[in-house]
């Protein structure tokens, strides 16, 4: 006798039709929407018969320019959907008074505002972070690529497979209902015992694997890779502070992956490490998750200071101020971000002695950011300021960076703290430094690099649009949160009875819509940049008149990067160059040894996507098969002993000479 | 490699490495593997942390002095020690190019890792078998983790042994073999300098208790 739920439950585990969100009117119109733009994206690509060709060229490769892109494009996609949460959001908190319940019941808004800040941090800033680190890093050290190429396309793929989880709960069952740190009990079994926050903790272990194993390969590419002469102290600053936020990963995405094993013991198990009985302390969760969670917010923001260092030298067309106490601060940054964690719970009541070490530690972070602020500065002063997007961009950081670094100093102070927890006035504050700081670097770093990475520049008055209603946008979004932080009002509020409060969620709302402007401006940016190109186009691989080596090669560089690999002599290596009369070799050139390309990354993240989709749904035997079908690939893989290839001399003869050809037709132009 | 230019003169800035051999592959991989090892270190760090705040919560449950049987963990660490010594040997055997005396060793080392695991997982059953689960108290909880993510990983080692073991046998001492071996060997130790840790203080200092 075969008992049908029995079987049924065997294959499915706890999926079931009513966990599709079928009865969410906002769910099924964006189902229907993103369905449909699928099928359109599935079908142009198979209509014009671009699969080989992106198989081929771009999902199995292992250069690092292209998986930099690649990196770039699923964090301009996700850019979108967590920014469609975020206007959700502020929509329903601008009409959500006298009584109106609003548009969104507090099942669904509780999911949005977890899914915003999962995406925002983990699948928007991470790896457009880590896609601007691996494109420009190998070349701005002379290198041809990282240390472990292959590696790099599993980072990626795993990264994307995480990314691909959470976009499947917003159609297959649920996501998280707990804030973006699940912290227990809320996000034990017995308050959320739906899929939830597994959808969470196996999106965020998925690409957790992606994001530790790419700091591996960075680190070991920037200290192994660098070309000859260049010494640690005449590394570009942005190769610096990727070198500071890799090593930030490497020794605090661990405590991650720890801790949300620990977590899913006690959901999957049924262990007591942070339930409330049977010895369980939920705030040990709350100590672990963020000795990773503060290292975190440094690894988004060190890259941009590079950026935003590399920016100001070359646009205002000086040396760096300070390169040394630059790198120092970076250093003592990466140091200190391990030794203010508690700061983020000084009401869980540890005593006056410990909040205070961690008030003063958290303020002293205050005294090397400040040390970059003023070397920015330096270098402006007496400078030839041009004043292009990525200069506009860095402008724009300083002043609202040091407006949410002043409030951050404020909130160091435990006393302040107790006012001022988990109100909306720390909300404000991390958004102030997170885009006034990390996207803004972030936007600096793609219109300064992406000339670099396409051969032309991006337009420079959609750019500028982009730019306005961004920044413009910012102050309207946020500022008012600053004022309903201090009036008392908490964060995560679906519904409110003072009236008086709704002007400044309106303004608010009014400020996110300009961001939305900022963000249609970029993408329309980037479309009229591309049909324009030929009057954007740039043949010196120089645009900006540069100082570090990326600037050296093509526009965009050849798979090689450098024909020969070149020689350092000076901390701005390519404008050492330059004024010394480097004469660009035309003859000589040799075979070049080059990593082949492999598909097995794109398979191993397909089969941490299924396993992980069988974990989270019960569903034991896609786990299990995937799993084992995950360790033999792995293990097959590695009976490939073949992963290079040289480019024929010929093949570098012919690309060096298009591009003397070309650099002679633009300087007859 | 040499950094010269044929074309350029004599005392003229060298900007690029005319005459540059193909890299050797793997130069990176000894840094990369310990780096990765000092991330996986993390992990143990973190689960003694957690250890050593719950390793008390018996929650009315029992105790180490209850459950744990020193004599057994001393076998035990013992064939763990033995191991990473039978791994040197291998190791020196693979520097004098002995093929056979290598695989011998390490077919060694995997038996002392398999009888490690027997006991580790005889002693888990035996406990589960008086109570003593995962889910009984927190210190239960965490004692279970650390010792079974250490058990875990020896697992991990032994299916990575096999696997070297093959391809050792069809593709011989070739460089990427020997590299392997070399990070399987970083690989083997650690795990027996976790185990030193997990010894002295999950159960030496248990006892104490």
């Amino acid at each position: 006798m075969f008992d049908t739920a029995n079987l049924t439950k065997l294959i499915f585990g706890r999926l079931t039709l009513e966990s599709l969100p079928l009865h969410e009117p906002i769910i099924v119109g964006t189902f229907a929407m993103v369905a449909l733009g699928g099928l359109a994206l599935l079908g142009a690509l198979t209509y014009f018969r671009l699969w080989g060709y992106l198989w081929k060229e771009w999902f199995t490769t292992v250069d690092h320019k292209r998986i930099g892109i690649m990196y770039m494009v699923l964090g301009i996609v996700m850019l979108l959907r967590g920014f469609a949460d975020a206007l959700m959001m502020r929509l329903q908190q601008a009409i959500a008074f006298n009584g109106s319940e609003g548009y969104l019941n507090s099942h669904h808004y509780d999911q949005v505002f977890t899914a915003h800040g999962v995406i925002m941090i983990f699948f928007v800033a991470m790896p457009l972070v880590t896609g601007l680190m691996n494109y420009v890093v190998p070349l701005q050290i002379g290198a041809r690529d990282v240390s472990f190429p292959f590696l790099n396309n599993f980072s990626f793929w795993m990264t994307t497979a995480g990314a691909v989880l959470v976009m499947c709960s917003l159609f297959v069952g649920e996501f998280a209902r707990t804030g973006w740190l699940a912290y227990p009990p809320l996000s034990n079994l017995s308050y959320s015992p739906d899929v939830g926050v597994d959808y969470y903790i196996w999106a965020l272990q998925v690409a957790g694997v992606g994001t530790l194993l790419s700091g591996v390969n960075l680190i070991c590419t920037i200290v192994k890779m660098r070309a000859p002469g260049m010494t640690m102290m005449k590394m570009p600053v942005f190769t610096w502070t990727s070198l500071c936020t890799n090593v930030l990963i490497v020794a605090s995405f661990p405590v991650l992956t720890a801790v949300l094993a620990l977590l899913s013991l006690d959901r999957y198990v049924g262990t007591n490490f942070f339930t409330n009985d049977f010895g369980g302390d939920p705030m040990m969760y709350v100590n672990l998750i963020w000795i990773w969670g503060h290292p975190e917010v440094y690894i988004l923001i060190l890259p941009a200071f590079g950026i935003f260092s590399e920016v100001t030298s070359t646009f205002s067309g000086k040396r760096l101020f300070g390169y040394t106490s630059m790198v120092y601060a970076t250093v003592v940054i990466t140091i200190l971000s391990y030794l203010v964690w508690l700061h983020h719970f000084f009401t869980m009541g540890s005593g006056a002695s410990v909040n205070s070490f961690f008030g003063i530690t958290t303020m002293i972070i205050s005294i090397p950011t400040g040390a970059k602020m003023f070397n920015w500065l330096f270098t402006m002063y007496r400078g030839r300021i041009r004043f292009e997007l990525p200069m506009m961009w860095t402008v724009a950081f300083m002043l609202t960076f040091v407006i949410g670094g002043m409030t951050g100093v404020l909130l160091a102070v435990p006393p302040a703290d107790f006012v001022l927890h988990n109100s909306l006035f720390l909300v404000a504050h991390f958004h102030n430094v997170i885009i006034g700081g990390v996207l803004f670097g972030l936007f600096a770093g793609i219109a300064y690099w992406f000339p670099k990475a396409f051969g032309f520049k991006l337009d420079p008055f959609w750019g500028k649009m982009s730019f306005w209603f961004w920044t413009v946008g910012f102050y309207f979004a946020f500022m008012p949160l600053y004022v309903l932080g201090l009036m008392g009002v908490t964060r995560r509020l679906r519904t409110f009875d003072d009236p008086s409060l709704q002007i400044w969620f309106i303004i608010a709302g009014i400020g996110a819509f300009m961001i939305l402007l900022g963000i249609a401006s970029f993408l329309i940016q980037i479309a009229v940049s591309v049909l324009r190109r030929e009057q954007l186009v740039d043949t010196t691989g120089d645009p900006w008149d540069a100082r570090t080596l990326e600037w050296a090669t093509s526009s965009p560089p050849p798979a090689y990067n450098f024909a020969f690999t070149p020689v350092i002599h000076d901390n701005d290596a390519w404008w050492d160059m330059k004024r010394r009369g480097y004469v660009r070799p035309l003859t000589g050139f040799k075979a070049i040894h080059m990593p082949s390309n492999s598909g097995t990354g794109v398979i191993l993240a397909g089969l941490s996507t299924t396993m992980a989709f069988g974990l989270i749904w019960y569903m034991w035997w896609m786990a299990a098969g995937s799993f084992a079908a995950l360790l033999a690939v792995a293990i097959g893989h590695t009976f490939n002993y073949h992963r290079s290839f040289h480019i024929p001399a010929d093949e570098v003869v012919s690309v060096e000479r298009a591009r003397t050809e070309l650099l002679a037709a633009g300087a007859k132009s | 490699m040499t950094i010269a230019a044929g074309t350029m003169k004599a005392g003229e800035p060298v900007f690029y490495v005319v005459d540059e051999h193909d890299h050797p592959e793997g130069s990176s991989t000894m840094l990369g593997f310990w780096i990765y090892l000092m991330s996986d270190c993390l992990i143990f760090a973190i689960l003694f942390a957690v250890y050593g705040v719950l390793g008390t919560k018996y929650a009315a449950g029992p105790a180490p002095k209850d459950l744990f049987d020193l004599s057994l963990v001393a076998v035990n660490t013992s064939f763990l020690l033995l191991s990473s010594l039978t791994y040197g040997f291998a190791m020196l055997s693979m520097q004098q190019n002995r093929v056979g005396a290598m695989q011998a060793w390490l077919v060694v080392t995997g038996l002392f890792g398999l009888a490690f695991l027997g006991i580790e997982l005889t002693e888990f059953a035996h406990m589960i078998h008086e109570g003593a689960t995962p889910q009984r108290s927190a210190f239960l909880s965490s004692f279970f983790t650390l010792v079974g993510t250490h058990g875990l990983h020896v697992t991990f080692g032994l299916v990575w042994l096999v696997t070297l073991m093959v391809q050792v046998k069809r593709f011989g001492l070739i460089e990427a073999n020997r590299r392997r071996l070399v990070c399987l060997s970083m690989f083997w130790h650690f795990l027996d300098v976790i185990w030193i840790g997990v010894f002295t203080f999950v159960y030496l200092m248990g006892m104490l208790r």
